[in-house]
């Protein structure tokens, strides 16, 4: 009869634990086919003001979401970089080049995706301008659809190059313009709900909005596979989402508003393991 | 050949003798089942991959009949024992008539 009794109390307490548990990011530890070690908690980088640890957007999914990503294998957003590996060495566009006409392979790129966004020539570039840019001065080729799998899977081809390597933008000198554009949309609240991204991300990180577990918005996972969509879904596209559910006009994807956006939140991941392409729910 | 067919297939490399080790696999394939219409209301004819078999040494381990309700990217994961260092190949059949194989090696110790 105690023997049942203290089972009962037990399964109580760990119930409870669980709860609380959840309120936050989990205790999980993030290591890629057993041998790649994630960073997906560190100090927040110093010009947040009021955030002291971020966390990786994979702490606070669930475990079943979170095992997609442990393993390449389950990882279904592995099947479109593959697809964009094929792509790399394809001739595509007026002058029968392909990447693979300058480009070794997208090992060449390792560490590319940790610093973008950066500014070239007093522009603010993301990794699909240059992808864009290339295919339209050296391939003579049609630009890929922004959100498209095409060039999204050439984004997490070439993110995947990184993975593991901690986020590092630049935020001072040429860049610093765009970031404080980009902090100012951050802040800014938008649409009939009158919600900024801090409002979620950084208020309530953690909490519930509905049936959905808040995180902190970090990007560093990007492009990502979203189990809801089935597909990669690029940065921008994700933004616009946000603000759409806002219930306001959002800006485009490949905006100006967007770049500046999009380096802003990334270096607000400063630190944490670049993750392309992670799964999300 | 249906178009960006890719077999992957995941083995551990070792394993003790006896041991249940677990096998992933799957085949980028459309898996087009025959019952959809195209804007004009044409059927859309059957594509799909039809057969799925594992052999390990000359056995055979598993031989699954696919049927159009399958979607896309078939996945299949599961154990089997592996009583001495061999090969294990994977087999599969498409509506078209084309084989895709690929073989994976295990060593026991």
């Amino acid at each position: 009869m105690k023997k049942v009794l203290t089972l009962s109390v037990a399964v109580t307490a760990l119930g409870l634990s669980t709860v609380i548990g959840f309120a936050d990011a989990d205790d999980d530890n993030l290591v890629i086919n057993d041998e790649l070690e994630m960073i997906t908690e560190t100090a927040a980088p110093a010009h947040m003001e009021w955030i002291d640890t971020i966390y990786s957007g994979w702490r606070f999914r669930t475990d079943e979401t979170q095992a997609l990503q442990i393993d390449d294998f389950d990882n279904p957003a592995m099947l479109t970089v593959d697809v964009a590996l094929d792509a790399f060495s394809k001739v595509d566009g007026s002058e029968g080049k392909s990447c693979a006409s300058c480009h070794a392979g997208p090992e060449e790129f390792a560490g590319l995706t940790a610093s973008m966004p950066k500014v070239i020539d007093g522009k603010l570039v993301v990794m699909e301008d240059l992808i864009n840019g290339h295919r339209a001065e050296v391939m003579g080729a049609e630009p890929l659809k922004w959100s498209g799998q095409e060039m999204q899977g050439m984004v997490a081809l070439i993110g995947l190059q990184s993975r593991g390597m901690p986020v590092d933008v630049a935020i001072d000198g040429e860049a610093a313009p765009f970031w404080e554009q980009g902090k100012e949309i951050y802040y800014t609240r938008y649409g009939q709900l009158e919600l900024s991204c801090a409002s979620c991300h950084e208020d309530n990180y953690g909490n519930m909005i509905r049936a959905d577990h808040l995180s902190q918005g970090q990007i560093n996972g990007f492009p990502t596979y979203r189990l809801k969509q089935a597909r990669l879904i690029s940065k921008h596209n994700r933004f616009r989402g946000c603000i759409r559910d806002t219930r306001a006009e959002t800006f485009a994807e490949g905006s100006d508003e967007f770049r500046a956006l999009e380096l802003y939140v990334q270096s607000r991941g400063n630190g944490l393991s670049v993750e392309t392409p992670a799964v999300r729910q | 050949m249906a178009d960006g067919v890719k077999p992957r297939v995941k083995v551990p490399k070792t394993a003790a003798a006896g041991e249940a080790v677990t096998i992933k696999t799957l085949i980028s394939h459309k898996m087009e089942s025959g019952q959809r219409k195209d804007g004009d209301g044409n059927i859309i004819p059957r594509s799909i991959i039809n057969r799925f078999v594992v052999d390990f040494n000359g056995q055979n381990v598993l031989d699954v009949t696919i049927e159009p309700a399958i979607s896309t990217n078939p996945y299949f994961e599961f154990e089997a024992k592996v009583p001495e260092s061999g090969e294990f190949t994977f087999t599969w059949y498409d509506d078209d008539g084309s084989v895709y194989e690929t073989s994976k090696s295990i060593t026991v110790s």
